[in-house]
């Protein structure tokens, strides 16, 4: 693999898939940028000519930027927690032997291939409505209130709803992580006189540091996108106005992709932000 | 102190009966080797002395209290174990350290019988490294000081040499003599490796199949095998085996004969046969002889070096009183 003719080849071979990824990736980001910079209201006059940084200035200064980048951080931060130690839970508990393992462990991935319209639609009208939800009629049953969920604790909903999505996803990671984990250092640990927590603590979880900062990185970036969720319940009312929701509002519902596009190269610049942060702490765990 | 009795004890993995009931006293300071093919469940009885395994049956005294149900830890062994086990996030210090933390010594202490033991191992200069930094042997002797600096009543040994090269296994072999010497405590070890047994025993207990087949010292071993398994098992070169008329001529329904007990001779010799392969040691020669009509192929030892070819004829004679008959159970007829 190493001749030199071998390595243009692979080089010749490799190229149109660059070519198209590239293409993929730069058209947008480069007619993004262009739209930032440009007063663009589609049915208002369509373009209508450059305007620096008028754009950026007025999305950062909008009274809706900083409650959507909280918003934003919240999801991005809860669902995280939620899938992290709950992945860890079910991992453990998939990892023990027991009757029916194959079924069970293929049901407990089975909401990563449900869409995320569909289980927010799902969550929505069948557990989280005040009237008819499963929920509602839980409450009722102990002589409740129900509450209204996406309208009284609307972060606290949207969170249940994805981390519900992510959590076979961590999961699954974390459980092949459990597997490899060589049983004599457990059982060592357990000659040595640790307690079951402190196998846990000093054994499992090191163990696991590499799986968990995966499991972060890649959850991270697809959660700095979630669009669906939010917009088959809530609408970005209550509270729940993410980033992305609020880009989506400036192009499509005020029809002002310059404002959008503005947003969009921020969104860009604070998911690299985040991967960079990310990487590096990655990188390091790796190396170990 | 480290006396540790087994009584009837037993085990099953579901509907197997691993180890069958079973009787054994491993006295007090003694190294003991637990030797057999594999999948004879010698490991399996070492995991039940440890605790990591429930017994089905029976009981396990240690110190002549029970210790049946009293968990790995309580227990006051130590255990080495094959893939050593050492935790690969902790340093070569914090690993030693460990049992004592989990114990809650006092960090002087910890300090006083790391630097012991890493002195006694000669790890002084790895303590701060991580174990994927070490050579195999260096993470064997890891182990074995984590073991050390628990001061346990016995050490469990799991086939520890096993993955390591040929030369380092005899160095670590004498080294862990050493430390039994030194430490006069009670080793129990477990391998495949007849010669390991041999050379560090001071009781050896060869399993097949779960049964204990014979106990004893490792010349006791050598010098009267119980039945034909021992004898085949214990000694290197395997002992021949011949059965048919020539056993017969000694009463017997099978006769061995270990290749060092077997002389070359001119002429006249009492067996004849064919040179096959041979073996060249330098200090001995084996030679594998065939077409002798008493066993498909018999081995033996010359000291030295000896001058024969392939396909050469040779003329044996056993020693008459090195002869070890057996009957048709297989059986050491005295």
């Amino acid at each position: 693999m190493a001749t030199k003719a071998s390595r243009s080849a692979a080089r010749l071979m490799m190229a149109p898939a660059v070519v198209l990824l590239l293409g993929w990736m730069l058209v947008p980001l480069c007619m993004t940028l262009y739209f930032s910079f440009k007063k663009y209201l589609p049915l208002r006059g369509g373009d209508l000519g450059w305007v620096g940084f008028e754009n950026y200035v007025r999305f950062f200064s909008s009274s809706a930027f900083w409650p959507s980048v909280q918003a934003t951080l919240v999801i991005v931060g809860g669902v995280l927690v939620i899938t992290v130690v709950f992945g860890i839970l079910l991992a453990i508990l998939l990892d023990q032997p027991m009757w029916g393992q194959g079924i069970v462990r293929i049901l407990v991935i089975a909401p990563f291939f449900v869409m995320p319209t569909v289980s927010a639609l799902v969550w929505k009208n069948m557990f989280m409505d005040p009237v008819n939800g499963l929920f509602a009629h839980l409450w009722k049953f102990f002589g409740a209130t129900p509450i209204e969920w996406l309208s009284q604790a609307s972060m606290t909903s949207l969170i249940i709803i994805v981390s519900w999505q992510w959590l076979p996803f961590a999961t699954l990671i974390l459980l092949t992580a459990i597997q490899s984990l060589d049983s004599e250092q457990l059982e060592a640990a357990e000659m040595d006189g640790a307690p079951p927590l402190s196998r846990f603590g000093y054994i499992t979880l090191p163990h696991l540091s590499r799986a968990i900062t995966v499991v972060v990185l890649i959850q991270t970036i697809f959660l700095l996108s979630i669009f669906a969720e939010i917009f088959v319940t809530t609408q970005g009312s209550f509270g729940t106005k993410t980033l992305t929701y609020l880009i989506y509002q400036r192009v499509l519902e005020s029809q002002n992709v310059g404002l959008g596009s503005a947003g969009g190269i921020f969104a860009v610049i604070l998911a690299n932000f985040i991967a960079i942060f990310l990487m590096r702490i990655v990188g390091k765990n790796l190396d170990a | 102190m480290g006396q540790i009795t087994l009584q009837q004890v037993t085990k099953k993995f579901g509907d197997v009966q691993v180890i069958p009931p079973l009787d054994l006293t491993i006295e007090d300071g003694e190294f003991t080797v637990f030797v057999g093919p594999s999948g004879c469940g010698k490991s399996t009885l070492l995991r039940l002395i440890a605790g990591l395994e429930d017994i089905t049956s029976g009981t396990i005294l240690i110190d002549g209290e029970d210790a049946t149900a009293i968990s790995p830890a309580k227990r006051g062994l130590a255990m080495v174990f094959q893939s050593y086990a050492l935790y690969p996030h902790m340093s070569v210090r914090k690993n030693i350290a460990f049992p004592m933390r989990m114990a809650g010594i006092d960090k002087a202490e910890q300090n006083r019988r790391i630097e012991q033991a890493a002195t006694a191992l000669n790890l002084t200069d790895y303590l701060d490294r991580r174990p994927g930094q070490l050579s195999g042997g260096q993470r064997q002797r890891v182990a074995i000081g984590r073991a050390i600096v628990r001061e346990p009543a016995a050490f469990l040994f799991d086939e520890p040499l096993s993955n390591l090269d040929a030369a380092l296994r005899v160095g670590m072999r004498l080294e862990i003599s050493e430390l039994h010497k030194r430490l006069e405590t009670t080793m129990v070890y477990v391998t495949h490796d007849q010669v390991e047994a041999m050379t560090m025993a001071d009781k050896i207990v060869v399993l097949r199949a779960g049964f204990i087949e014979q106990v004893g010292s490792p010349l006791e071993l050598y010098r009267t095998p119980r039945n034909i398994f021992v004898a085949g098992f214990i000694g290197s070169p395997k002992m021949n085996l011949i059965e048919g008329p020539e056993a017969t001529k000694h009463d017997a329904h099978t006769i061995g004969v270990r290749p060092e007990h077997i002389d070359v001779v001119e002429t006249d010799g009492l067996w004849q046969g064919r040179v096959g392969v041979a073996e060249h040691l330098g200090s001995d020669t084996f030679f594998h002889v065939h077409d002798t009509g008493l066993a498909e192929m018999m081995t033996v030892r010359v000291a030295g070096e000896v001058n024969l070819r392939h396909g050469d004829r040779i003329h044996l004679n056993p020693r008459a009183d090195q002869i070890h008959r057996f009957d048709d159970k297989g059986l050491r007829i005295q």
